[in-house]
């Protein structure tokens, strides 16, 4: 088959924006699941990210936690145990480390501001944030670190020779991100299918609705809270993963928060089919547009385009594409 | 069943005539306390909005709580339901005093309440609101419900099977898969008293019922909180400003006035007594 060069860098341009939407989505998600349940807009969601990846690392290569803080007060000089965790026991620990942090976040500060207005929880996220940010530099050490689970990575020789085969052009496809698209796609099937038909997931959905309504059918709000957190912290353990291993667990992983917001914009808040969709629109938005505008105005659009398309959605549909419509009863 | 009048003539007992066929009379059927509210008092800081109040729910009876705007009815249906704490004073729960508890615990002990401006999850469908009701029945674990797994199913099945029942008995078939927040007023009302019912609850507690409903939706509430009551046998306390509701529905009433206890007994008692005619119309001080 001949196409025309144009169009098939275009198409591969798309499929790379269709994957880079995945990894955009993937944090988005963290963000949806917390705001829906709870109406808190949970700015440390980024950093949970990027805790998660560091723990993750630290685990796997056998770090001593808080290395530098024992070295300083003790005089020793212990770094590591001299140990490696498979990858697969690792992952496990992490998880089951971001539900004790979850039980904090509930003990330590969710517990104590029920009923306050939703501005003052996010404060508190933001708190949240620069505290973890801390707590992991302490604990895991701020140099730059390389994480591998064992999830293949490179160019996809396979899509590559099918696509030459096909359009006489190969794709250049990065393995890691279509393991991603799947775990994805997994991801969200299973917490779909949770929220809809358990027990624990109408529970889940009655507390987002209503909290007193809630409590007057026996809902305990403190152990959805914590499921909750828990729940977004196993999404950052993911996402933190994903994008551990494509750029490395560094501390500006703490940022890729920040290109989750024109993603929620896009999507709406609410929902998660929006975030996965709003995740993907910009993802394929971006590299498109840099591939055909980005020339004319002398490139580096990718810093700022999901941002200004996430301010034009918001003039035109304030609530996102799939976010419920806020509608007052006069 | 439609006297609405404070001042109309005494009504028969149960059975006697067909005008009172769904109406309960006095001492039918109750049986032992369930619940006991012992010098029951609640304040907000300075302001004292229960003042020494104790009165008992009896097994299986209609208890009404009634009273001007202001009483402390509602105050005393949230202490009930735990969503309060009283200052003073015992709850008594099955013949045990009840330590403070949260209204999610309390609801577990198999207390649900309905609210009087409606607390229903607008976002979810009629039947998956009705179905939190089963939330405290429901015993299979976190895990076993992740993973769909074992009597996960099998329990979810029971469950919907004991709630299309309810659905069925307060005729709300046709909007079982309508999300709530679409809803009318009245069958809004409808589907909260169908969630409190779905926690087979032995005592349902039904803030103002009524309020705000047509005569025609004030007739079928009616009806259903009686056929409930004589049907399943469900203990109801409940809190009603429509003096000729109450009247008819109740098997004893408690007025309420100022955070007191003005009057205590069957519709007939109440309406003879001095102090509630008082407090309903108003006294000469002249």
């Amino acid at each position: 088959m001949q196409l025309p060069d144009q169009l098939l860098f275009a198409m591969e341009v798309t499929l790379n924006g269709l994957m880079a939407g995945v990894m955009y989505a993937l944090v988005a998600l963290g963000f949806v699941l917390i705001f829906k349940a709870s109406g808190i807009f949970n700015y440390a969601q980024g950093v949970l990210a990027l805790f998660a990846a560091l723990t993750l690392v630290g685990i796997q290569s056998g770090q001593v936690p808080f290395a530098h803080l024992i070295n300083a007060v003790f005089g020793t000089s212990l770094h590591h145990f001299g140990w490696t965790v498979p990858s697969v026991l690792a992952i496990g620990l992490t998880g089951a480390v971001m539900v004790g942090l979850a039980v904090l976040v509930e003990r330590l500060v969710l517990k104590h501001l029920v009923n306050q207005p939703p501005i003052i929880l996010f404060m508190a996220t933001i708190g949240l944030a620069w505290f973890l940010e801390g707590l992991g530099d302490v604990m895991w050490g701020a140099d730059i670190k390389t994480l591998d689970v064992g999830l293949p990575q490179g160019i996809s020789d396979s899509v590559e020779a099918a696509t030459a085969a096909v359009f006489g052009y190969g794709f250049f496809i990065d393995r890691l991100d279509v393991v991603a698209t799947l775990i994805a796609v997994a991801l969200v099937a299973c917490l779909t299918l949770f929220s809809q038909y358990s027990k624990q997931g109408r529970a889940l959905r009655a507390v987002a609705d209503d909290h007193q309504a809630a409590l007057s059918v026996g809902i305990s709000l403190r152990f959805i809270w914590v499921l909750v957190w828990s729940i977004a912290g196993f999404v950052a353990l993911v996402a933190g993963i994903m994008w551990g291993t494509k750029s490395g667990v560094q501390f500006s992983l703490s940022l890729i928060a920040l290109k989750a917001l024109p993603v929620l914009m896009l999507g709406g808040f609410t929902s998660i089919p929006g975030a996965i969709v709003g995740g993907l629109i910009i993802g394929v938005g971006e590299k498109l547009f840099e591939f055909w505008v980005g020339p004319m105005v002398g490139g580096a659009t990718e810093t700022w385009f999901a941002y200004v398309l996430a301010l034009l959605v918001l003039v035109f549909r304030p609530q996102g594409l799939f976010g419920e419509r806020i509608i007052e009863r006069v | 069943m439609m006297m609405r009048d404070l001042q109309a003539p005494p009504e028969a007992g149960a059975g006697t005539g067909t005008q009172t066929e769904a109406g309960p009379g006095p001492g039918r059927r109750t049986g032992a306390v369930v619940m006991e509210l012992r010098n029951i008092t609640l304040r907000f800081g300075g302001v004292v909005a229960i003042k020494d109040i104790s009165f008992d729910i009896r097994e299986g009876e209609i208890r009404a709580i009634i009273g001007p705007n202001g009483a402390g009815k509602s105050s005393m249906l949230n202490i009930i339901s735990g969503f309060y704490t009283p200052s003073e004073g015992q709850v008594v729960f099955r013949g045990r005093p009840r330590p403070p508890m949260r209204p999610y615990q309390v609801a577990a002990q198999g207390i649900a309440r309905t609210f009087q401006n409606i607390a229903l999850f607008d976002g979810m469908t009629v039947l998956d609101n009705i179905m939190t009701g089963r939330l405290t029945r429901m015993r299979s674990g976190l895990m076993a419900q992740a993973l769909w797994w074992g009597r996960a199913e099998a329990e979810e099945l029971a469950h919907r099977a004991r709630v299309e029942r309810i659905i069925d008995f307060l005729e709300i078939q046709k909007i079982r898969k309508t999300p709530v927040g679409r809803l009318p007023y009245g069958l809004k009302k409808r589907v909260e008293l169908a969630r409190a019912l779905a926690a087979e609850p032995e005592i349902l507690l039904l803030d103002e019922p009524m309020a705000g409903m047509n005569v025609e939706e004030k007739e079928d509430m009616c009806r259903f909180i009686l056929d409930l009551n004589d049907e399943f046998g469900t203990t109801i306390a409940l809190i009603e400003h429509d003096m000729g509701v109450v009247m008819d529905l109740s098997d004893r009433v408690v007025v309420m006035d100022y955070g007191k206890k003005i009057g205590d007994g069957t519709p007939d008692e109440v309406r003879a007594n001095p102090e509630v005619i008082a407090a309903y119309l108003g006294v000469d001080h002249a």
